[in-house]
């Protein structure tokens, strides 16, 4: 255990991280996250968040030690995308039993990695440690090490049981077991000038893909994405990339501000969601593979391409302004990327009434106030204010993770998924596209004034109900002195 | 008689199986503005929400005692306890079901412990019920913690009848297994209903879990039995229980309120239904009314119908026990035969289940058993394993979260059994291959496919 508590005191300490920065020795122990509040706590712990955070690696076999519960309830829920091997959607669990909480699940663990290994051959097995054999004390990492010393395979330890924190810790410490023991333990057979890594994008309905036509077209190599359609080879010899693009700095900081310390790979944060964010990360891509030896025409091919695709995709969006313009948009999204959201949806004319902003960190607070100051950063929303939200019209539309849509389609609203089961990818020039085309086929849909229309036989409307239950919310929020946290 | 066997594999691939938690959650989901709470981590309860949500379609409250590592090495009992409090005050819930999870059953948490000092603690928490469960991730499966929970509800809530007060004749307690769908319990209510009885249903997933719009948000179950009602319940003439996994609530019911209680195995096919109709004009002392006389010719009609398409068709079933039963005992009496029977637990009626053996494994053993049959019967998870053998997939069960209109899927009575006729029917029709010209030439290249016996199209 104190191998682990090394790990997140380590994690907690991340210098990369601008909120860090601020604060001092004594807080930064602390660690980032809130206390998890019993009763009134939603979202994953850390196992989930290691899990989404490596399953995207396509080839390997993913193997959960712990209990039924762990994969049983969540394996094959993930949409993101492979162009080739699929062994990554398959469900691999110890499903520890009794015997194996008294006994210790060690001997099951191995004889799992040695069925694994003998039915399915992949390039690498991980094994993620979840809560009771951590509590047992399995060592996973002992096991790791004697069963890939015995079938001359690598097996991966993931040290990350769910009750140590919550989700995004769980990402960062799946990234430390890729430094420990991944990344650098393979050579390329061949490098350019114009190999990148791109750090913290799980290609989620396929978004990777479109944008990697473009780097194509450039000749830019992603040399290994972590972890989106990505091979366990290409993770292993990511060290010789001449330079990173952090995707998700929350999820993976460490991994990258650690790569650049070892392995000299500068690395900037950017975006791929929407248009400008979009052209301003192949620049920043151009420019630091120029530092780095590639040749300077780089980024006057990068600037033509820009100019093409920039005019392609505003073309495309102003045909959508006119139904578009004026119409809100509430944004409950993870916070972890509101604030790239939010450029992409006001380039589409759209306007923001408000987004959460509970897991951002401070400096992405900042840039969504220095973006559009008018926008509501909303800490902490409870459904019940959510559904009054919408009730009451002040959004057109809710755009948010699948576990609030109900929320939005109780009160009638139109809602769209923008978290990780979305169905369409909404990346790059082509995703922005395709976001605006989706929410406004959200809009115009004719069953709206349907489902909103009261019977013929009832006097009363919805609007009129809706009133009412507000009004008696409002009541009881003056009786007990709560109210909405709204910042 | 089927014969019972267990895994021997090390490594479970593919899970069919779901933990008891999340079985005993749903339970809950069927009181009355009730929110389930898992004593555990953080992600025990997130997994279960996803899970829910994408099944139902639908908002789903549940609640976690969020146990860090420190808590979960020095005891919990803060933890049930702050959350209890947080709950009350930010939810007013009529009822909270609390369910362990492995790893508070590993630490040694005495739940019942912790809520009798919870109860002494806080004396302005009186009026709300709280039903302790113990569900461990590491025994059992998804229809263990459901069953454990309905009965543990019985003890918990149901009141004995004072003294001399004789039942009410007209009332009847019915016990709904997991294996059944809100629809299957409007079904259900409605045949019930029709015979002049007042059914009272526990667990009701049918008012919580349907997918309604209801005037407000709440964010406990809208819908569902209320505390009152199940309290009432022992004053019964009878109870009906549903599933060989609800005859621990029915005998707990028993034995609290001496309500007597039939237990209906099975509740799709012409024999089965047959089987509730007749229970229902016995207890009721009224003639089956005619609505069900005509549902049940259709039905007949619909086998004859159907036949053609099920008859010598070998299926595959992945299934908690007493859906397997079900579902396997209506394909073969439409003449299919069960090639492949898994299921996730143990349960005394897996010996009637009608193929030959019976596995306690997962979907990898039933895709290996699978492969030259002509349909897979299993959840959303059979999606992949179906794909590779190239078998049509006939969702059942939870999750189904790649379909439409899971909570409405009726299988029960005369009326559910005609319409799954139909549906699965019409999956055999979709999938039979035609002959082209080579058809007869690649058959005789084959030996072994030309002494096959003639299946009727």
């Amino acid at each position: 255990m104190s191998r682990l508590a090394d790990k997140i005191q380590d994690v907690f300490n991340e210098p990369g991280c601008a909120a860090n920065q601020a604060k001092s020795d004594k807080q930064r122990k602390k660690g980032c996250s809130k206390p998890l509040q019993p009763g009134g706590a939603a979202g994953g712990c850390a196992f989930d968040g290691a899990k989404i955070a490596l399953q995207p690696i396509v080839d390997v076999a993913h193997l959960v030690h712990g209990p039924i519960a762990c994969e049983g309830s969540s394996w094959d829920n993930r949409g993101t995308k492979s162009s080739g091997s699929k062994l990554y959607r398959t469900g691999f669990t110890t499903d520890m039993g009794e015997n194996d909480v008294i006994f210790g699940g060690e001997k099951r663990l191995f004889r799992s990695i040695k069925e694994i290994i003998e039915k399915y051959d992949p390039p690498a097995v991980f094994v993620y440690q979840t809560c009771v054999p951590a509590m047992m004390g399995d060592d996973i990492v002992a096991v790791c090490k004697v069963a890939a010393e015995k079938f001359g395979k690598p097996c991966v330890p993931i040290i990350s049981p769910g009750f140590v924190g919550p989700k995004n810790l769980g990402n960062k410490l799946a990234g430390e077991a890729m430094l420990d023991y991944v990344i650098g333990t393979q050579e390329p057979e061949f490098t350019t000038p114009y190999d990148i890594n791109i750090i913290g994008e799980y290609n989620v309905a396929g978004e990777l893909w479109q944008v990697k036509p473009l780097l194509d077209e450039l000749g830019i190599r992603i040399l290994s994405c972590l972890s989106g359609d990505a091979r366990y080879h290409e993770v292993a010899q990511s060290h010789r990339a001449r330079a990173a693009m952090m995707v998700c700095s929350t999820a993976m900081i460490n991994v990258a501000r650690k790569m650049e310390e070892r392995y000299g790979i500068p690395y900037f944060e950017g975006s791929f969601y929407g248009i400008s964010d979009t052209s301003e990360s192949l620049r920043q891509i151009a420019r630091l593979l120029i530092q780095r030896g590639a040749d300077a025409e780089l980024m006057d091919r990068v600037e033509v391409l820009i100019a093409r695709e920039e005019a392609k995709a505003w073309a495309a969006i102003k045909a959508y302004t006119p139904r578009l313009e004026g119409k809100k948009v509430l944004l409950i999204t993870g916070g972890v990327k509101s604030w790239s959201v939010v450029a992409a949806l006001q380039e589409a004319g759209l306007s923001i009434v408000g987004t959460s902003v509970k897991k951002s960190t401070k400096e992405d607070k900042l840039r969504l106030k220095e973006m559009s100051p008018d926008v509501h950063q909303i800490d902490d929303l409870r459904p019940r204010e959510m559904y009054k939200m919408l009730k009451e019209a002040q959004a057109d539309i809710m755009l948010s993770g699948g576990r609030s849509q109900f929320v939005a389609l109780k009160a009638r609203m139109p809602w769209m998924d923008i978290n990780q089961e979305r169905t369409y990818a909404y990346c790059g020039y082509v995703g922005i596209v395709e976001m605006v085309r989706q929410i406004d086929k959200s809009l115009s849909n004719p069953i709206w004034a349907q489902v909103r229309s009261a019977p013929p036989w009832d006097e009363v409307t919805w609007e009129e109900r809706a009133d009412a239950a507000n009004a008696a919310d409002d009541r009881q929020r003056a009786i007990f002195g709560r109210s909405a946290r709204v910042a | 008689m089927a014969q019972i066997v267990t895994s021997t594999k090390s490594c479970t691939v593919n899970p069919l199986r779901m933990s008891q938690p999340l079985g005993a959650a749903l339970a809950f989901m069927g009181l009355r503005n009730c929110m389930p709470l898992l004593h555990g981590s953080q992600g025990c309860t997130s997994f279960g929400l996803v899970l829910f949500v994408r099944h139902f379609r639908e908002s789903i409250p549940l609640q976690t005692t969020a146990m860090s590592e420190v808590a979960t090495v020095l005891g919990g009992f803060e933890n049930v306890e702050q959350a209890i409090v947080n709950i009350v005050g930010r939810t007013k819930p009529d009822v909270i079901g609390i369910c362990t999870t492995g790893v508070t059953e590993i630490k040694g948490d005495d739940l019942d412990g912790y809520i009798k000092m919870v109860r002494a603690n806080h004396p302005e928490l009186a009026n709300v019920a709280l039903v302790p469960v113990s569900t461990p991730d590491f025994k059992g499966a998804f229809e263990d913690g459901f069953a454990a929970t309905v009965a543990r509800i019985v003890e918990t809530l149901v009141e004995a009848p004072a003294e001399g007060i004789a039942p009410d004749a007209d009332r009847i307690n019915v016990l709904a297994g997991s294996h059944l769908t809100p629809g299957d319990i409007d079904e259900l209510r409605d045949i019930i209903e029709a015979f002049g009885l007042a059914p009272t249903f526990l667990p009701d997933i049918s008012g919580s879990l349907d997918g309604h719009l209801p005037d407000d948000f709440t964010p406990t179950t809208h819908g569902g039995v209320s505390v009152a009602e199940v309290a009432a319940m022992g004053g019964a003439a009878y109870t009906l229980a549903f599933g060989e996994q609800m005859r621990k609530a029915a005998v707990a019911l028993e034995a609290k309120a001496g309500v007597p209680f039939t237990l209906l195995a099975r509740v799709t096919g012409l024999a089965a239904a047959d089987e509730l109709m007749a229970t229902l004009a016995k207890i009721s002392g009224r003639p089956v009314p005619p609505k069900y006389r005509r549902q049940r010719s259709q039905l007949v009609d619909a086998m004859l119908d159907g036949h053609f398409y099920f008859g010598g068709k070998s299926v595959a079933i992945g299934a908690e026990p007493d859906m397997l039963l079900n579902i396997g005992g209506f394909l073969a009496d439409m003449g299919c035969t069960v090639s492949a029977a898994v299921t996730t637990t143990t349960s005394p009626i897996l010996a009637q289940v009608p193929s030959d053996e019976v596995l306690i494994g997962d979907l990898e053993d039933l895709e290996r058993r699978a492969e030259d049959c002509d349909l897979l019967v299993t959840h959303s998870h059979g999606r992949q394993a179906a794909e590779r053998l190239g078998v049509p997939l006939f969702r059942m069960g939870l999750p189904m979260f790649d379909r439409l209109g899971a909570a409405h899927q009726v299988a029960v009575g005369y009326r559910g059994t005609r319409d799954l006729i139909f549906a699965i029917g019409n999956v055999f029709i979709a999938n039979i291959k035609e002959p082209d010209v080579n058809s007869w030439r690649s058959a005789s290249a084959r030996p072994d496919q030309t002494d096959a016996p003639a299946t009727a199209h």
